[in-house]
């Protein structure tokens, strides 16, 4: 028995700010003050705070250590673990929220995330089937697939509401509904090929729960009778795909995948297919064709995956929080996930937040939560000095919100009033120093940098717009140049192959619905 | 399920066949939706975003060359939204495509230059944003100008799907997309110059090496006896440039316009089409006599020869060792020419005028000086041709009839069918049976080996023999022949064929890469028909009943498959899978 448990918060974040050197440094000063038969030094998953460098928790003392530098380690050890008193000036603000751990009593004031992908993220040992088997894991896709028919699947996940988490928002059961009846060889591929600025919530998921995405995707594969899952993940990220293989070959390991799963005629495998880094391979057609060893761009719609997929075979392609929403609905019902959300979005949504708030990091909430409060209540208000200037909502493509919108509760329909989406669900908060030129300029070279040049209106069209916000930042563009930016990308919109090039038209015209006055500025 | 669905276009409700696009639907209610990217043979890509229209009910607008029809849907062509969006996303285009128009190769000819002006553009709204890209004239048959590029990804639709050949992909990414080949150069890539991506380029980004400017300078130079030939197929692919019907034979005018363009003598590559059919008609018969090795397969079409060499090099020894009708003119140019008419072959400059722009690389093979001499000194498209004749203002539909001279320019019908899909075939059987029965064929037309059709297969029987023979057209066609011979091969088998036809382009020569522009299968097929026609009109429709063909043989080659014809006739192929 220890004393106390030290546990390293690790994911792709507090790996880049240094954790692993930090961690061998506290092993050895703990061995120094002769206390490793006392404390116990381990490792856990994402607890989704992210810019806060090396991140450790301690317990049962409760205290959340941030920016945790290999300086820090000897004071830890001498002030904390031999004489009780935690490092204050390491410790983050008692008014964080992480859930399932009590921080300090402080914090059950604060309100609770509803946490149903992420339930167990930073609770157990990532790299663990056992701890995952422990907490009910594997239980859903066992009632799926032994007591159910998979129509019986089909069926309770589109009663549960349950919509794409990708960004378009389809209803995953109706989807899933389309490919079930049909014949032959089918399969499921996971997109988690993150590529969405500011997102990254996949990458947490798949590294705090990675045996969550491998449940869902063998309910899905049950469902509509595939033979073969995979996972388009993309190539950047590392530790996610090296717990995913490791959850995947734990799996097989004990009979989760590979033939007659549960003793029953469904036979399932997984592998993981890496991207290359283009943004198009979110796009599910594209991200096919770049399975197939072709080119990323773009397929001529329909036939939709659901017939003609992967190999020319029926495929669902579904998000990884999609997925990892599933074995929750099989195993509490339907009616328990409507009881989250909206009546047409039901469930939770994951959340990015960036920019300036105190706490950026990754929320799970109720689906219709508005901005305000996500702001206030989760991510800890806006930094010291800032004013909340504007938001961007899912993603480069998504459309600027003002102020005014700041209540609009974020589901697909309520955001759909405004022309915005929801998208992948990043939250990019901008403050009153954003100059909004500056922001369209930075915009429109993720676009230009990432179309991948299929048709015409979007590739000539990422360009001139690029170019032209330039100028517009240089305060060399005239206003009637700005109108025909609002033509290209209303052209764009309406021309464009793939929602790359269509969805530019909402930050332009975004910023020209609610920031005229500023932009008024800049015109030549 | 109905053969026809309505739909409602514009307001105007029409029946349509089941599984049409939109496009093809708005067709039958009069109207042709403007188009860039669309091309009626390919499979459509939706890359242009010119063709948008909007479907009632339905959020956004639609491709209409992806999009199928579904019954009563209801479909509005030409809102004043639709019309802007077709407008801005030419001028997105025009932004980025050179201006000059006023010396493109393309002009007049140009889809672009063509929907700017039919879309009612008349300025230059938005700023050029052009890169720098340079022009790769490495290839001895294709010039690629990717300044001019318009990424409508149909010539990768013909080099790809169509030819499945692979030389070019679209490469880098975004604004930075370029249709290029792996190395960046055309001359080292697996390209086979069939010139298929030319005649689907709507603008000027790819066209054939242009030798235009050295035939005139051989014309205009007083030392030099200049003298041409003609391949089949260009005949009667010269109506449809000057107002005439497509298909109609011009032949005479042709050789009229020739004379008038200055050379010193005009022949027909016909003749050597009967020539071929001397020499790869007693190859065959020879293989039946010693039955096998099978099967014989054509070696007219160079595309063909270097697709051969590049992926089936295991099949040479099956192929026939002839050269093209063309590369047996050009011997016989400045050996029998030289020789009967007394010309030093030094001086005498040959050209060829072909459909084709793999003829130009052929040409240059260096097995191919077997006079001493390069046997072809420049190789002409049909569309150079026609330029030839424009710039001097020769109208060919207006000018008399002429003949060609003696010695190379007498044909049977069996040459000129050479020029389409099943000719060759067509041709070889006509003579082999005769050679080898001693008897007449019942009927001269070989029904069997005619048209369209991608693969076709029949058996003829010769004396007891039942031969199997097969004819394929389109390099992708052809694979499905040689992958049959490829398998029983590597099985120890008997081939499943004694003989067969394989010309590189579809629609044989009268599809070629170097045919006028608009080359789509039904114009192909009109051309096809008028070889048919003068063909089957002709009175000699056997080659070796051709009597200048009798004469050489009694003047200068001896035999068919003798030495001279060895010397002069055949040739030798190389393995090029290095590339692979």
């Amino acid at each position: 028995m220890f004393r106390t448990h030290a546990l390293f918060v690790i994911d792709q974040n507090t790996i880049d700010a240094g954790a692993y050197a930090v961690k061998y440094e506290l092993e050895k000063e703990i061995t120094n003050a002769s206390l490793q038969n006392e404390i116990k030094v381990s490792e856990t998953g994402s607890i989704n705070l992210i810019g806060k460098g090396v991140i450790i928790l301690v317990f049962p003392d409760s205290v959340l250590y941030t920016n945790v530098t290999v300086n820090d380690v000897k004071e830890i050890v001498n002030e904390h673990f031999l004489k009780g008193r935690p490092v204050k000036r390491l410790v983050l603000s008692e008014s964080f929220d992480i859930p399932n751990i009590t921080i300090s009593p402080a914090v059950e004031t604060t309100k609770k995330q509803q946490r149903i992908v992420l339930e167990r993220a930073g609770v157990i040992n990532p790299e663990s089937i056992d701890e995952y088997i422990a907490t009910m894991g594997y239980e859903a896709a066992g009632k799926a697939i032994t007591t159910m028919k998979p129509d019986e699947v089909v069926d309770i996940v589109k009663k549960s509401g349950l919509r794409g988490r990708g960004g378009a928002g389809f209803p995953t059961g109706l989807k899933w509904s389309f490919t079930s009846p049909l014949p032959g060889e089918k399969y499921v591929v996971c997109n988690a090929d993150e590529g969405e600025p500011g997102t990254f919530k996949d990458r947490l998921i798949l590294e705090g729960d990675p045996h969550k995405l491998i449940e869902g995707m063998l309910i899905c594969g049950y469902a509509i009778g595939a033979i073969m899952g995979y996972v388009y993940i993309r190539g950047e990220y590392n530790l996610s795909i090296k717990r995913l293989q490791k959850a995947i070959d734990d799996a097989r390991a004990y009979g989760l995948l590979g033939k007659n799963i549960f003793d029953t005629n469904f036979s399932f495998d997984i592998e993981i297919r890496k991207g290359a880094g283009a943004y198009v391979c979110g796009e599910e057609t594209a991200l096919i064709e770049s399975m197939e060893g072709k080119r990323g761009h773009p397929r001529v719609k329909p036939p939709f995956p659901g017939q003609v997929g992967f190999r020319n075979k029926p495929t669902i392609v579904n998000n990884v929080e999609t997925l990892s929403n599933v074995p929750n609905i099989l195993l509490k019902g339907a009616d328990w996930y409507r009881s989250f959300g909206t009546k047409n979005a039901p469930g939770t949504k994951v959340y990015t937040i960036l920019g300036k708030v105190n706490h950026p990091g990754l929320i799970e909430v109720p689906m219709g939560i508005t901005l305000r409060q996500i702001i206030n209540e989760y991510a800890g208000g806006m930094c010291a000095g800032s004013v909340f200037k504007a938001a961007q909502i899912g993603g480069s493509a998504g459309a600027l919100i003002s102020e005014k919108m700041l209540d609009t509760p974020l589901d697909y329909d309520s955001l759909g009033q405004w022309a915005a989406v929801l998208g992948s669900g990043a939250i990019l908060i901008l403050d009153q120093k954003t100059e909004i030129p500056d922001f369209l300029r930075s915009v429109m070279k993720f676009f230009e940098h990432e179309s991948c040049g299929k048709c015409s209106p979007c590739r000539i069209g990422t360009k001139i717009l690029f170019d032209k916000s330039m100028e517009l930042y240089k305060r060399k563009l005239k206003k009637q140049e700005w109108e025909e930016m609002l033509n290209i990308a209303n052209t764009m919109e309406k021309t464009s192959f793939c929602p790359l090039g269509q969805s530019l038209i909402l930050p332009i015209s975004s910023a020209d619905k609610y920031f005229k006055e500023e932009l008024e500025n800049y015109f030549l | 399920m109905n053969s026809t669905i309505p739909v409602i276009v514009d307001g105007k409700k029409v029946e349509v066949p089941n599984g049409s696009t939109i496009i093809q639907a708005a067709e039958y209610a009069g109207i042709e939706i403007p188009r860039l990217c669309y091309y009626k043979d390919l499979t459509p890509t939706g890359n242009c975003g010119v063709c948008i229209v909007e479907v009632k009910g339905q959020k956004g607008f639609k491709r209409s060359c992806t999009t199928p029809v579904t019954p009563n849907m209801e479909i509005i062509t030409r809102s004043a939204e639709i019309i802007n969006a077709r407008k801005t996303v030419v001028e997105l285009i025009l932004a980025n495509h050179p201006d000059d128009c006023l010396t493109c190769i393309k002009s007049g000819d140009c889809e672009l230059q063509a929907l700017s002006q039919q879309l009612g553009i008349d300025r230059e709204k938005i700023d050029k944003v052009l890169t720098k890209k340079p022009i790769d004239d490495s290839s001895l048959s294709i010039v690629r100008e990717p300044e001019k590029c318009i990424l409508c990804g149909r010539c990768l639709r013909a080099c790809q799907d169509i030819q499945t050949v692979f030389a070019i992909e679209a490469m880098g990414r975004g604004f930075n997309t370029e249709i290029t080949t792996p190395s960046g150069s055309m001359a080292e890539s697996v390209c086979i110059n069939c010139g298929q991506c030319i005649s689907v380029c709507p603008t000027g980004a790819l066209h054939e090496k242009l030798e235009i400017d050295e035939v005139w300078a051989a014309l205009n130079n007083p030392d030099k006896v200049v003298i041409v030939q003609e391949a089949p197929a260009i005949r009667v692919s010269l109506a449809e440039e000057f107002d005439l019907p497509p298909g109609t034979n011009l032949v005479g005018k042709m050789y009229n316009a020739l004379k008038m363009l200055g050379f010193d003598y005009v022949f027909d590559t016909n003749f050597t089409a009967d020539l071929t059919i001397m020499e790869e008609g007693s190859e065959f018969i020879e293989r039946l006599h010693e039955n096998g090795p099978y099967p014989l397969i054509t070696s007219c079409s160079p595309g063909w020869i270097k697709f051969m060499e590049t992926f089936y090099p295991d099949l040479t020894e099956c192929i026939s060792t002839c050269k093209s009708p063309q590369q047996m003119f050009g011997a016989l140019s400045k050996t029998y020419f030289a020789k009967m008419y007394n010309i030093d072959p030094a001086k005498i400059v040959t050209v060829s005028i072909m459909p084709c722009t793999a003829k130009k690389f052929e040409a240059r093979r260096p097995e191919m000086r077997s006079s001493g001499f390069a046997d072809v000194d420049y190789v002409l498209t049909t569309r150079e041709f026609i330029k030839m004749v424009k710039q001097v203002g020769i109208n060919i539909a207006a000018i008399d009839d002429a003949q060609p001279n003696d010695l190379m320019g007498s044909y049977s019908g069996a040459a000129t069918i050479f020029g389409t899909t099943g000719g060759v075939m067509e041709a070889a059987l006509r003579t082999a049976y005769e050679l080898v029965t001693g008897k007449a064929l019942d009927s001269c037309d070989i029904k069997e080996a005619r048209g369209f059709e991608g693969v076709k297969e029949f058996t003829i029987d010769v004396e007891g023999t039942t031969l199997s023979c097969a004819v394929a057209h389109g390099l992708g066609n052809a694979r499905k022949v040689l992958d049959k011979v490829k398998e029983a091969k590597e099985k120890g088998k008997p081939s499943p064929y004694h003989f067969i036809e394989i010309m590189a382009c579809p629609g044989g020569c009268v599809g070629g890469g170097g045919q006028p522009y608009g080359s789509t299968l039904e114009r192909r097929l009109e051309r096809a028909k008028g070889l048919y026609d003068e063909d089957g009109g002709m009175k000699i429709r056997k080659s070796h009943e051709n009597p200048e063909i009798k004469k050489i043989y009694e003047d200068f080659l001896e035999k068919p498959l003798g030495h001279k014809s060895h010397e002069l006739l055949h040739t030798h192929y190389i393995k090029r899978d290095a590339l692979l």
